[in-house]
């Protein structure tokens, strides 16, 4: 006979407990995680985020009962997977209601993860101990990415085609490989029904399965090494006779209720939009979408939806001119930087490298290509922060003054790119993404020199709260 | 510096010119009288217009009949009424027309009209302002195959087919732009005037402006309508109802999901005052 576990609970639940760790991970994550109580405003998008992407899973599966990933023709010459989605929205019993929660909840998803990570940088919640918490997140928002641009194509209208179509032709750009690679991952030599399927199959289950396995992990991540705070102060060094934090709460009731609230706020500005303003203005369901797919008509001006402007901006800035008058004298700049102030002559050594590959690489390798690689750096850069941040403290509260005019001026610089993504290529506005996409990747990439810079104000040892 | 900027924008224009779009008309839209959307008399007129005129060439193949019943239709009624040919009453609105034939009587396929006042939406107004504008654009243009053009859908292959309703309009197009002599290399304003006659002769001359007005860009002026069955102000209003139907047609669930909505924003609205006193209560003890 197997030794007994030691249990504190009886009945149903010490049978449970008995057998599976029932009431420990309760304890371990909710009812025994010990939060910081000083929690502001920014920290209601984590839980947000959580919870639309439980209403884009419940959503999705009543989609997919429904939906056709169909390229051909029905026999009003209409594209089935086109048609299919009208389906939904006529002759499926709530099928509307569905339909636009998914489609305002992929917006939705991007505006709370936008705001979780900017939360993230404002108050250093990516400093050690917390770099794979990071890491984590930015994996998922990989994944998000991935989501959306392949869900966007399913509704197979013009802009899912056509927005598919230019995405996809960037690999093109790739030296060597990039043509036959485009082919490979359209299964096809234009966007077609090959697409159409294996872009659902990515949509329904291969995307949402990491998705899921990275949440996961970001939680336990988060819930071994404990969450950041406002102040950036680490509640675990002040602990009471009983070994709990005195700035610590348990997460369960604390937490829940107050997170029950912003679901509450966030829920009425999402139905808001469901029910009233469900195209958003052309932004959250683009009007060029209600045409059927048309390969033999491009549309006059593509644009990815809103959440991808930024990083389209960035694509688009990038030219011949852009790499040589700017990115260049920017790059050999970096690179005397670097080996003026560094202490590490290995890192002196590959920034040197990679700044002379990067260059010869301009002259040899078409700006498109850099168009691309500048698009994937953007996203990409974001996993450096834990390492490029050389702040002795954590949160903008106790950073110098003018730092908060950094990050603002970061936000309008995103904000900025943004707004350029959506509109037509002009000489003008081009320039002004071309220099948004430079101060971008300056923001970046200067991070270790400015981060370090400026006088610092004292952190309390305890956090600061006002009672409510 | 000033060099470098001229050529970064030549460049950039070098790419634009492929790409810039010459289906963006200047005529101007005309506001679509939203009342209508929620007058069934208004709908249910359009709906007539729309089987008689409409559902020839163009289908709305996402939209069945007697889903017609939301404004206020019997499915006897829509059999009567509004099915002119053997079909059941839950078939959707679909053509005969082949789709070959209309290749080559009109250049392309009439687009199905399920959607179409969702698509024709853009930031300068919505789709039934574009609508209402169309199909109150038509001018006689004898060089066209069919005899007709449209202001706002400028060599569009559909003929004015509500032509015996409104009747035919000749236009006045005035383009004062900027022209650089070849020769001498100076700009002058001119003025272009193009005018297509209820006949649809096309004629056109220009006239050199002396004082400096700026380019106003295109003003368009349509001459009054010969022979029409209904006056101006009808014809107009019969076009809103249709565009009313149109309208209803691309978003079928609009009018029970703005109801419906109304009730959701007042339930959390509720929820957020239990939710507000929930978080306050478990609250006043941390301090």
């Amino acid at each position: 006979m197997a030794q007994q576990k030691e249990i504190e609970t009886s009945g149903l639940l010490g049978w449970i407990d008995q057998r599976f760790p029932l009431t420990s991970t309760w304890k371990a994550h909710l009812s025994e995680y010990y939060a910081p109580k000083n929690f502001n405003f920014w920290y209601f998008f984590g839980s947000l985020a959580m919870l639309v992407l439980v209403i884009q899973i419940v959503t999705g599966i009543f989609l997919v009962m429904h939906y056709k990933p169909d390229a051909s023709l029905n026999d009003a010459g209409i594209p089935v997977a086109f048609a299919s989605i009208e389906y939904i929205m006529r002759d499926v019993p709530w099928g509307w209601l569905v339909r636009y929660l998914h489609s305002t909840g992929a917006s939705a998803f991007f505006v709370v993860v936008y705001l979780h990570m900017f939360r993230g940088l404002i108050y250093g919640s990516y400093r050690k101990p917390r770099e794979l918490v990071w890491i984590f997140g930015c994996l998922i928002f990989l994944c998000l990415m991935a989501e959306a641009f392949f869900g966007y194509l399913l509704p197979w209208g013009q802009m899912s085609f056509w927005g598919a179509q230019v995405i996809v032709n960037l690999f093109a750009a790739i030296p060597f490989i990039g043509p036959e690679l485009s082919v490979w991952i359209r299964g096809d030599y234009v966007v077609g029904d090959a697409t159409l399927n294996r872009f659902f199959a990515f949509h329904v289950i291969a995307i949402p399965l990491v998705l899921l396995g990275l949440v996961a992990a970001h939680i336990v991540a988060l819930h071994e090494v404990g969450s950041n705070n406002p102040d950036g102060v680490d509640i675990k060094a002040q602990k009471d006779a009983t070994g709990k934090p005195v700035d610590g709460i348990p997460f369960h009731p604390y937490y829940t209720v107050h997170d029950i609230l912003g679901v509450s706020v966030f829920l009425i500005a999402f139905s808001a939009i469901v029910f009233f303003a469900p195209e958003f203005g052309g932004y959250f369901l683009e009007y060029n979408n209600f045409i059927p797919a048309d390969p033999l008509k491009t549309p006059p001006h593509i644009a990815p939806v809103w959440y991808f402007t930024p990083y389209y901006s960035v694509l688009r800035a990038v030219t011949d001119d852009f790499l040589l008058y700017w990115m260049t004298p920017f790059l050999i700049a970096f690179a005397l930087l670097v080996l003026v102030t560094g202490r590490s002559g290995l890192i002196k050594l590959i920034t040197v490298l990679a700044v002379g590959a990067l260059v010869i690489g301009f002259l040899l390798i078409e700006a498109k290509f850099w168009g691309v690689v500048g698009m994937g750096a953007a996203v990409m850069i974001l996993f450096a922060l834990p390492w490029i941040d050389n702040s002795p403290v954590r949160s903008i509260r106790y950073r110098p003054g003018w730092h908060k005019w950094v990050y603002g001026a970061f936000v309008v610089v995103f904000v900025v790119l943004g707004y350029l993504g959506v509109k037509p290529p002009e000489p003008m506005l081009n320039l002004m993404a071309q220099i948004g996409t430079l101060l971008y990747f300056a923001f970046f990439m200067l991070m270790p020199w400015w981060s370090a810079m400026g006088s610092f104000k004292p952190v309390p040892h305890r956090v600061t709260f006002a009672a409510h | 510096m000033s060099k470098f900027l001229s050529r970064a924008f030549a460049l950039v224009a070098a790419c634009l010119v492929g790409t810039a779009s010459a289906a963006e008309s200047s005529f101007p839209l005309d506001r679509f009288p939203t009342a209508k959307l929620s007058d069934q008399a208004a709908l249910q007129n359009g709906a007539k217009l729309f089987v008689n005129y409409c559902l020839n060439c163009h289908g709305a193949s996402a939209m069945r009949y007697n889903r017609l019943r939301d404004i206020g239709l019997t499915d006897e009624q829509i059999k009567r009424h509004l099915m002119f040919t053997g079909d059941k009453v839950g078939e959707p609105m679909k053509v005969t027309l082949r789709a070959a034939d209309a290749k080559e009587w009109f250049g392309a396929l009439p687009p199905d009209l399920s959607l179409i006042a969702r698509a024709r939406s853009s930031h300068a107004g919505s789709g039934s302002d574009w609508l209402y504008t169309y199909l109150r654009a038509y001018y006689r243009d004898a060089d066209r195959p069919s005899g007709w053009n449209n202001a706002l859908f400028e060599n569009v292959g559909m003929p004015h087919v509500l032509w015996e309703l409104q009747g035919q309009r000749g236009l006045r197009i005035e383009d004062v732009h900027r022209h650089k002599d070849d020769k001498t290399g100076q700009a002058t304003l001119v003025k272009t005037v193009i005018n297509y006659g209820s006949d649809g002769r096309r004629t056109q001359a220009d006239e050199k402006i002396i004082d400096g007005v700026p380019p106003a860009g295109k003003t368009y002026r349509f001459t009054p309508a010969e022979g029409g069955a209904l006056t101006p102000m009808r014809y107009d209003s019969e076009m809103a109802d249709l565009v009313a139907f149109i309208t209803y047609v691309s978003d079928p669930t609009a009018a029970t999901r703005t109801r419906l909505g109304v009730w959701v924003l007042l339930f959390l609205s509720v929820f957020t005052v239990f939710a507000w006193n929930l978080n306050r209560v478990f609250w006043k003890d941390i301090k």
